[in-house]
């Protein structure tokens, strides 16, 4: 005796997805299920093409996090021509990823999760946007949009364009940086680094408000993956993965990306066209992690420039082992753009960047490749194989928002059980469903990618099929 | 007076073209000031509202659920925006057309197809058997092609469409730049 609850779609995240939940006959949720609704196929178009188009089509998968799908799919075919990457055209490549993080995770920020934040989640829906925020809180936005741009802009003036550049190519990049556009570059960054410290000094402040919900999204034992370096520093463009658990302790180190297949596996359910990736000597589910800049800074032991540790040490004292709650995506979203930053700017600041040397030539050498990058939203990866010719016969890529999944449908249930009970519902219940899945912040077009919207009507069905209680909004 | 309603779509793209218009920065602000942004997915509005002055369309048409959003959505708009290559073409998406559905499926779930093929329509929507542009589905008043088009084009087709003018695009845009 059970009653079914449907939220549809869910909004203010990137790409289509719905939620069904499953009451008992005292209405407390026993199920709860993340429809992802659409599927691209990239996999299969790209048999035939020659590897040297896969970055920029592979790019096309996202245009939120498209550098990763470039930089993951530049050094997959990388490591079909065996070549080494100039160090200049590798820092290169860095900048970009970095400013990706911070343009990226400005969106999830500011646009997508503030209004939340800064206008309550029970706040009337029409004014909970971005322009709501810009209402009430307009310094607030105004700095958000800004820093957006600030990445935006870096990977402008780096690629020439800033959604799909065509400028990481296999073998390096096609273009070294010239000295002006280093200047216009290290002229943006005080700001940017005052807007992200500000903002982390607001966020902290308001953390006591939200201990309801940092108590129930999606907060439960998992382990983490992500890339470290050797000495086990947070890595966004190469290093080894790492999986540590609950306590914060080590499961597997220094685990080579190419060789992912021995222990990651994926599982499907019938109710989404998402996958379900999982650690593979814990079996299904019970190898549920999370990525993303949660993992990333539960897995790291040190951020590496200055501003950045500093609130990093401060982070990990939340908990005595990893960092728990999915509430904290966000606080660590706003480290990382932070470190994100620092990094682009010790970077700029070695004179070696503007060296002309900055793509190797190769032919091809390899019949198969893996290349990977940590992308905003975790680790990416891009595997191919090619004939003779050098065209693609079979690629897979693992998505970082499919890392996720499991976790992503645990969340959801341990929020729906906290706030939806009984015969009558409230947006604001169904907000903080939608709301734990913005602490992820999956990136559907990158798994698969769907339409907008349709409208959210969400209904309560007796076991009789009788409907008790039906709320729509518009 | 007035203020003219907005709203914007997405189907079946990557979301580069709507990226493109967030690209328009503090500009946007300046936008939101002169019209209403009714439906969009930065906003927690779930119906299509009636009576939209204009709407922005990324991405083509690729399954059921699209085909019956698009209509919905022409019904109820005055103009018709499609914003970008994959609204404009097909693009990206419609690179399967000649793989077909269930080759899709299949290369991407294996064995489970099959059972993810009899619950399509219940957890998922259908995937049409070839993905379209939009204007081979509804009738499209302006055409703003580009992979994304930039931010700099979408302003000034916006400024034009809310000026209560035709945009001339051809100088500003090309396909797949
Ligand atoms: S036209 Fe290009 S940027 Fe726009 S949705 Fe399609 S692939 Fe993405």
């Amino acid at each position: 005796m059970g009653k079914k609850i449907v939220i549809d779609p869910v909004t203010r995240i990137e790409g289509h997805a719905r939620i069904t939940l499953q009451t008992d006959d005292q209405g407390v949720v026993q199920q709860a299920y993340f429809h992802v609704t659409q599927l691209r196929g990239f996999e299969t178009f790209c048999a035939g093409r020659p590897f040297y188009e896969m970055p920029n089509l592979m790019a096309r998968i996202c245009g939120i996090c498209p550098v990763s799908h470039l930089l993951a799919s530049a050094k997959a075919c990388d490591a079909l021509l065996a070549i080494r990457v100039p160090p200049v055209a590798v820092q290169l490549r860095r900048i970009l990823n970095l400013a990706q993080v911070v343009q990226s995770h400005a969106l999830s920020f500011f646009y997508l999760a503030s209004p939340d934040l800064l206008l309550g989640m029970d706040a009337d829906p029409a004014e909970r946007n971005i322009l709501g925020v810009a209402g009430a809180h307009p310094e607030l936005a105004r700095s958000g949009i800004r820093l957006r741009q600030f990445g935006q802009q870096i990977i402008e003036l780096l690629g020439g364009k800033r959604i799909h550049p065509g400028w990481v190519v296999p073998g390096g990049v096609s273009e070294p940086l010239s000295g002006e556009k280093r200047e216009r570059m290290l002229a943006m960054i005080p700001e940017a680094l005052g807007t992200a410290q500000s903002t982390l000094v607001w966020f902290k402040q308001n953390l006591e408000k939200y201990r309801e919900e940092i108590r129930t999204f999606a907060n439960f034992p998992s382990l983490f993956l992500g890339l470290v370096t050797a000495e086990g520093q947070a890595e966004y463009y190469d290093g080894q993965l790492r999986i540590t658990d609950a306590q914060g302790a080590i499961v597997a180190d220094q685990l080579d990306p190419a060789r992912y297949a021995e222990f990651i596996e994926e599982a499907v359910e019938p109710f989404t066209f998402l996958k379900f990736p999982y650690y593979k000597p814990l079996g299904y589910p019970g190898g549920m992690y999370r990525v993303g800049p949660l993992a990333r800074l539960n897995i790291a032991e040190r951020c590496g420039t200055p501003l950045a540790e500093q609130e990093w040490v401060e982070f990990r004292e939340i908990e005595r082992g990893a960092v728990l709650s999915s509430f904290h995506y966000h606080y660590a979203r706003l480290i990382e753009i932070l470190h994100a930053i620092e990094s682009i700017l010790r970077i700029l600041e070695d004179p070696e960047i503007l060296s002309p040397h900055v793509r190797a030539n190769a032919a091809l050498n390899n019949a198969e490749g893996v290349g990977v990058a940590e992308a905003p939203r975790g680790t990416l990866l891009h595997h191919y194989k090619v004939n003779e010719q050098g065209l693609i016969t079979w690629a897979n890529l693992v998505i970082a928002t499919g890392h996720n999944n499991l976790a992503m449908n645990r969340g959801i249930l341990q929020v729906a059980r906290q706030y939806v009970r009984g015969e009558k519902l409230t947006e604001g219940m169904l907000n903080r469903v939608e709301a734990v899945i913005r602490t992820f912040d999956p990136c559907l077009s990158c798994s698969t990618h769907a339409a907008g919207a349709m409208p959210l009507v969400v209904r309560l069905v007796g076991p009789d099929g009788a409907l008790r209680d039906e709320v729509r909004r518009d | 007076m007035n203020r003219k309603k907005l709203a914007t779509v997405w189907l079946d793209g990557c979301s580069g073209c709507h990226m493109s218009i967030l690209d328009m920065d503090e500009r946007l602000l300046e936008i939101a000031g002169q019209c209403e942004l009714v439906y969009s997915p930065l906003v927690d509005q779930k119906t299509f509202p009636a009576d939209v002055d204009i709407t922005l369309v990324e991405g083509a048409v690729s399954s059921d659920a699209d085909a019956e959003k698009i209509r919905r959505i022409r019904a109820r708009t005055r103009m018709l925006v499609s914003l970008g290559d994959c609204a404009v073409t097909g693009n990206v998406p419609a690179m399967r057309n000649s793989f077909g559905t269930e080759k899709v499926l299949r290369r991407a779930y294996g064995d489970a197809a099959g059972a993810l093929l009899q619950v399509l329509g219940q957890g998922v929507p259908q995937l049409l058997p070839q993905v379209r542009p939009v204007h081979e589905v509804v009738f499209v008043d302006v055409h703003v092609p580009g992979c994304p088009p930039s931010a700099e084009t979408i302003y000034s087709v916006l400024r034009e469409l809310l000026a209560g003018r035709k945009p001339d695009v051809t100088s500003g845009t090309r396909f797949g730049a």
